[in-house]
């Protein structure tokens, strides 16, 4: 038989009998658009994650006190595991670094804020002016914390939008006496809404001079340097270069985690990669039913074309041929499934995009593609047992059956 | 014997039914030269299709030879088996055994598309059998669309479509009409008047007497193998029984 008649002759066995093909089609094509639309979501959520935490601060190096336990368990660090404390000191030698741009030290607290009887847990940051810039931050009213010796302030606090609104309500911020702790701070400006917010939620901060924040807590260590690289090329030498002077002022010890933002991304990255990766395969079980639909329908059809396949015989054709001519069909139906699947989902996915622009759910190719691929095997696969099956029936009792 | 274009010896044919044994033929002897035209009469459950179905290879004896065109086709593969069918066989069915979906000229280019026949070529072939049996308006009906009479017709059509060396018939007028009926027998008995190699079962005794030679089976065996006289048959198809 010619492929294109085999393949004419599997197009009319599979029209002539419209709902079965349209049921096969259907749960082949909902499977094909779950992996789409489900894999548009999951690679839109990376996306989304990975644009907001793009705005927290470009070029970022982040300094955290501590060998980083990631590498896996290392006896060298295990003899000298108490690492020096990050001090407002070490910050300030950064600045050194030729790579290095601007440094914000950041030691963090949790204490109470009150005013005129209204009294608050809060999130007390103490840094520097360098801090709204390096980590991109915005003003809605006042100034930010004024440059100047970072081991001295003023007793000055900016606060987080919700902060604001929850401690005074109406009533203008600016300027008025807070107590913070024990002692008395003048609130000289308030941060804009920054609504999402992955890392620390800077609606609900109260920052205050690093110095005093760590008079507050009776602590010299600093929670974070952050460190912004001049450029993105100079990352990887700020990185170094912070990694050197870090590990000279600290008697050659490096008891340091120094991260970028790259690496932060990276991992996030990952983290979401495979999590839109399990979301595939969950499509692809949707895949795998549909896998099992194709078999049994064409179960069914073998027995109603009983007949058929036994004139078939009679005229001629070999049990390779019939066999062709039935896997030709399941391919042609997974086939149509799955392109009508791929539209749907596309369509799916725009429709998403249009109702929450700010998400990109576009699907990723490698799912587009897996997904088609998939639906074609199964579809192939389970169909090798029913077109085996129509190959091996005896011509003279198929043609007895009616 | 060996210009015999059937040759069957010695075939048996048992089918097996939970513990019992139905010998649906039994030790059977016959041999039919080219351009016979032979009807197989007898009871029903006698063995008729059963011998018909054999000679068309859709099945295979339990013992004996059969020898087709000179050569022993019991010990081909399916595959060559298929072939022979093919090129050599064509079947005309009582339930007609159109393929629904597909049109009268479809149906009848059907063995020429398994056999893998250029497009060309088909419809060449499909449009002068469309008119040699006057079907030339009922190309692109489908079986449904067609009488009784219309869709044996294609059925023919088809059956001789590949040119084969014998129509093996199995009550080709068991569902029509007995008009109907005569005419159809009258375009198989036009075949044979043209070389094909005959053979139709029948119960119609009456049907049965307008063949040359009729073969009158009974509980699996051949019971009377007669020839009307005014004719002279081939010294080949004396059988030795
Ligand atoms: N597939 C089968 N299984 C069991 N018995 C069968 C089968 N086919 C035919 N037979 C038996 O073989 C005998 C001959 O059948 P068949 O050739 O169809 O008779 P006829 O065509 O002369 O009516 C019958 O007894 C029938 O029951
Ligand atoms: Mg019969």
């Amino acid at each position: 038989m010619r492929t294109p008649d085999l393949i004419r002759f599997a197009r009319d066995a599979a029209t002539g009998n419209p709902l079965r093909t349209f049921l096969l089609v259907l749960a082949m094509a909902i499977g094909v658009a779950a992996v789409v639309v489900l894999t548009a979501l999951g690679d839109g959520a990376r996306r989304y994650v990975l644009n907001e935490f793009s705005s927290i601060g470009s070029n970022l190096v982040i300094v955290l006190p501590g060998r980083s336990q990631t590498g896996g368990f290392n006896p060298g660090n295990a003899i000298t595991s108490t690492p020096r404390d990050l001090t407002v000191d070490d910050a300030q030698a950064l600045l050194r670094a030729s790579a290095v741009h601007r440094v914000a030290p950041l030691a963090v607290g949790t204490s109470e804020i009150s005013v005129g009887g209204k009294l608050r847990e809060v999130m007390v940051a103490g840094t520097t002016a360098e801090f709204i810039d390096v980590r991109r931050l915005v003003l809605a009213q006042g100034r930010f914390l004024p440059a100047g010796d970072w081991r001295r302030g003023a007793s000055e606090a900016v606060i987080g939008a919700k902060v604001r609104d929850e401690m005074f309500g109406r009533q203008a911020a600016l300027g008025q006496l807070v107590r913070i702790g024990d002692r008395r701070f003048r609130i000289v400006g308030v941060l804009a809404a920054s609504g999402q917010g992955l890392g620390m939620n800077t609606d609900e901060l109260v920052i205050v001079p690093v110095a005093l924040a760590q008079a507050m807590f009776n602590s010299n260590t600093l929670f974070r340097i952050l460190v912004e690289a001049a450029s993105r090329d100079a990352i990887e030498p700020a990185k170094a270069q912070v990694a050197e002077i870090i590990r000279l002022r600290h008697e050659g010890e490096q008891d340091v985690t120094i991260i970028t933002q790259d690496a932060v991304l990276a991992t996030f990255d990952r983290l979401l990669g495979t999590m839109t990766l399990a979301v595939a395969g969950i499509a692809a079980i949707s895949l795998a039913v549909a896998g099992i639909l194709v078999m049994n329908v064409m179960l069914v059809s073998v027995a109603q074309r009983t007949a058929e396949i036994g004139l078939l015989k009679a005229l001629g054709a070999t049990s390779a041929t019939i066999r062709n001519a039935f896997l030709t069909e399941a391919a042609m139906l997974s086939v149509a499934g799955a392109v009508l699947g791929f539209l749907l989902g596309q369509a799916g996915a725009a429709i998403i995009r249009q109702l929450y622009p700010a998400y990109p759910a576009f699907p990723p190719d490698w799912a587009v593609l897996a997904g088609l691929a998939t639906a074609l095997t199964t579809g192939i696969v389970f169909g090798v047992l029913p077109a085996r099956q129509a190959a091996r029936l005896d011509p003279v009792e198929s043609l007895a059956k009616r | 014997m060996s210009a015999a274009l059937i040759e069957l010896a010695g075939i048996e044919r048992v089918f097996h039914l939970g513990d019992s044994e139905v010998h649906a033929l039994r030790r059977l002897d016959v041999s039919i030269a080219a351009g016979e035209y032979v009807a197989v009469m007898g009871p029903s459950g006698s063995g008729k299709s059963t011998l018909l179905n054999l000679i068309g290879l859709l099945d295979r004896p339990n013992a004996g030879v059969y020898r087709l065109e000179g050569r022993d086709v019991t010990t081909l593969s399916a595959e060559e088996q298929a072939r022979v069918r093919s090129e050599r066989i064509g079947f005309v069915f009582q339930s007609f055994h159109l393929v629904p979906r597909l049109t009268a000229g479809e149906n009848i280019a059907l063995p020429m598309i398994l056999a893998g026949i250029a497009p060309a070529q088909r419809a060449e072939r499909v449009a002068r059998a469309l008119g040699d049996y006057g079907l030339e308006n009922r190309a692109d009906h489908r079986p449904d669309q067609l009488s009784g009479g219309q869709r044996q017709r294609v059925a023919i059509a088809r059956a001789t479509i590949m040119q084969p060396a014998v129509i093996l018939a199995d009550e080709p007028t068991g569902n029509l009409d007995r008009a109907t009926g005569e005419e159809v027998m009258r375009l198989l008995e036009a075949l044979n008047e043209n070389g094909v190699t005959l053979i139709v079962v029948t119960h119609d005794g009456s049907l049965g007497a307008r063949a040359r030679r009729q073969l009158l089976m009974e509980d699996g065996a051949l019971q009377n193998d007669q020839s009307r006289s005014n004719r002279v048959i081939p010294e080949a198809c004396v059988l030795p029984t």
